[in-house]
């Protein structure tokens, strides 16, 4: 079963044209990293698939929802795809267990009984269970980015995007933030997630796409993608990550 | 000669204070509700709405903040009956005082809706939230916060301005000590009584808006893990 | 009489412009000195001072302007003083404006950074140096857009003047109001008028607050 798939699509600000007719195919199950120089665009493909970016041709086809672009009605798919954000976005004047309960409760109407235990489950995926009644500024970096991601869980997505998700933590606070995200990936969660964190693409994400000026590159299991490059543009970006 | 201070013809009109100070905190109430209502629409309409409602927008913002309140009671007053419409002088009050508190609000509010990052916005749509609900659950909130010490100043102000409507023997507090200084040539005294109330009333007010701002922008006390481990040490002992 | 309204009532009107711009720059002369003392000894006095300059600002800041022209103009010619009410007019609003220019420039001084305080001390520069070429600078330019900005509000409060018979602007509108009676023509161009000396004011106090804004986000 097909969760995502992107034809042809194209984007461009202005004079600038960012994508330049991306075709991506996503399964049901799979995780797939996106990498790539920074302005090859995947961070804006990445926003086309929740209409958070409008695109100017081309179709996204996105759990069962269509967006051609012009999509009115695009509260109902992003009920079902969930999103994190570089800068973890928590909302600064709710607690975090008030941030997981806000979209249930006034998108989906989630009774009042069942927010709590939402909230545990959550929050116990992500390892926060202690942080539930404290605000987003008491919290670190990554717990802040766990926050987030759990506040997406909550909507039960059947599909998530992460968009840079460590780009703004200290190295020393990435791992905690990887490590919840490669958990995930276990459950069967269906996820694509823009990322710089080459190792991590490689052990976590079954597939791997590569981006390069506007287009999907070159794309395919995660294992043939790092050790056996097709095109001298992902060879030398590969090589570029390693020195 | 000395002049010798005498409060006594003051105190005995206490009555008419105090229904003046009454009648200033009606309207003055009256006019923040009604000018924050309209300078909220405003603003959104400002913010968000299309180029036309914009420029009108704008050139009712620029246009009240920038001729006095009295000129726009007395184009009210004096002025509308011209054109057709007729208005009471307390009711020519509450119109002027509102319309010029919502043009100041108006740039209030949309410096507060300019201030949220367009990230938050982002991200409550991306929960499946409407742009409504995203005002009402994202926005709002950290938006007043940012804003609440200029909003509460320019109604303070707004308040104060109310003595202004006394220029048309609208019935609020500065007409009821004119009323008294005419009739007691105690102008001094008078005066000082009236400065006195206005005093309390403004300060009453502000207490009024604290106790607003704690309840709007409260926080959880910290359930952090030295008070629960305090409350588990007492419970401990007790056993 | 009933004049009709034409040529000679604008010139009426603008008689009156003269007496506002007049009024206006005695009272924000004055009040710029007196708050510049005041913001000073507010920031930098000693305790007392401080208190003393905090509770001034405090009272004035909570009560109407008009009460406070009354005070002057009705109350202290009591005390045997007598205030012609252009004197009334400018004491009051003196007073008046002192105090708000005093809290906003006391803002701008505390703005500048403890540091650029330390600074010129490790350098052994005396307080009256630090003040004259290190702090009053920084907080000049902060404090540029705001004080342009209460500019307009001085402009305007002088309209209250009218309540005790000075005549300025609005008063002679109220005046050409009774020989007239055409309130909507007078009030309007008495409006406009109004509008032409504080919107350039508003729209110089908004273009430097978004350079002082620019010049910080840099």
């Amino acid at each position: 079963m097909q969760a995502l798939r992107i034809d042809n699509l194209q984007k461009s600000f202005g004079a600038l044209s960012v994508l330049k007719g991306v075709d991506l195919t996503v399964n049901n199950g799979e995780t797939v990293a996106v990498i790539g120089r920074s302005g090859s665009g995947k961070s804006t493909m990445l926003r086309c698939i929740n209409g958070l970016e409008p695109f100017n041709s081309g179709s996204i086809e996105v759990v069962g929802h269509r967006l051609d672009g012009t999509n009115k009605r695009l509260r109902d798919l992003r009920k079902e795809v969930g999103m994190v954000f570089q800068s973890y976005n928590l909302f600064p004047h709710l607690t975090v267990s008030e941030n997981i309960k806000l979209a249930p409760r006034v998108v989906k109407n989630v009774p009042r009984a069942e927010q709590d235990a939402l909230v545990q489950e959550v929050l116990t995926k992500v390892g926060l269970r202690e942080k539930a009644d404290s605000y987003p500024d008491e919290l670190s970096g990554g717990q802040q980015q766990r926050a987030a991601i759990a506040r997406s869980l909550a909507m039960k997505p059947k599909v998530m995007l992460f968009d840079e998700v460590t780009s703004a933590l200290d190295p020393e606070l990435t791992g905690e933030v990887l490590k919840t995200i490669a958990e995930l990936a276990k459950t069967g969660m269906t996820m694509i997630l823009v990322t710089h964190e080459m190792g991590f693409a490689r052990r976590v994400a079954s597939h791997t796409v590569f981006m390069h000026e506007g287009r999907a590159w070159e794309a395919g299991p995660s294992e043939e993608i790092f050790t056996n490059p097709q095109t001298p543009e992902l060879r030398a970006f590969i090589a570029s990550d390693v020195k | 000669m000395a002049y010798s201070m005498d409060f006594a013809p003051v105190i005995a009109r206490a009555p008419d204070l105090v229904s003046g100070a009454i009648n200033t905190v009606v309207l003055s109430a009256e006019a923040i509700a009604i000018g924050l209502t309209i300078g909220l629409c405003v603003a959104i309409a400002r913010f968000s709405g299309p180029n036309w409602c914009r420029f009108l927008g704008a050139c009712y913002v620029e246009g009240f903040r920038n001729t006095p309140l009295l000129v726009q009671l007395f184009l009210i007053y004096f002025g509308l009956p011209y054109t057709g419409i007729k208005l009471d002088a307390d009711q020519a009050a509450i119109f002027a005082v509102s319309l010029n508190l919502g043009a100041y609000s108006t740039e209030i509010f949309r410096a507060g809706l300019v201030a949220i990052p367009k990230t938050q916005i982002q991200a409550g749509l991306a929960l499946g939230m409407s742009h409504i609900q995203v005002m009402r659950y994202v926005v709002l909130i950290p938006a007043l916060r940012i804003i609440y010490p200029a909003l509460t100043g320019q109604l303070t102000l707004t308040l104060l301005g109310t003595s202004i409507v006394s220029a048309i023997s609208a019935k609020e507090l500065t007409m009821a000590g004119a009323t008294i200084e005419s009739q007691s040539f105690r102008s001094l005294e008078t005066f000082l009584v009236v400065a006195a109330i206005y005093i309390c009333i403004t300060f009453a007010f502000r207490f009024v808006y604290w106790l607003i701002g704690l309840w709007l922008f409260r926080r959880k006390t910290p359930t952090g893990s030295a008070t629960a481990g305090l409350m588990l040490d007492m419970q401990e002992t007790r056993s | 009489m009933i004049q009709s309204y034409g040529w000679p009532s604008v010139q009426f009107l603008i008689q009156g412009l003269w007496w506002t711009v007049g009024l206006s720059l005695v009272t924000f002369v004055c009040g710029g000195v007196l708050g510049l003392i005041f913001a000073l000894g507010r920031s930098l006095g000693p305790r007392w001072l401080r208190l003393l300059i905090a509770g001034y600002i405090q009272l004035v800041q909570a009560t109407p302007l008009l009460i406070l022209l009354f005070l002057a103009f009705y109350g202290l010619s009591f005390l045997g003083f007598f205030f012609p009410p252009f004197a009334a007019a400018a004491i009051s609003l003196t007073l008046y404006t002192t105090a708000f220019l005093a809290d906003i420039w006391r803002g701008c001084i505390e703005a500048i950074p403890k540091a650029q305080w330390e600074a010129s001390d490790s350098l052994a520069l005396t307080g009256g140096q630090t003040l004259r070429y290190v702090i009053l600078p920084q907080a000049l330019r902060i404090a540029l857009g705001p004080t342009v900005g209460f500019m307009v509000q001085v402009v305007k409060n002088t309209s209250v003047t009218a309540l005790i018979g000075f005549v300025e602007l609005t008063r002679a509108g109220q005046l050409l109001n009774n020989m007239t009676f055409q309130p909507f023509h007078v009030f309007l161009t008495v409006a406009l008028m109004y509008f032409a000396l504080c919107y350039p004011l508003s729209l110089w106090s908004e273009k430097l607050k978004e350079q002082k804004s620019a010049s910080l986000a840099h």
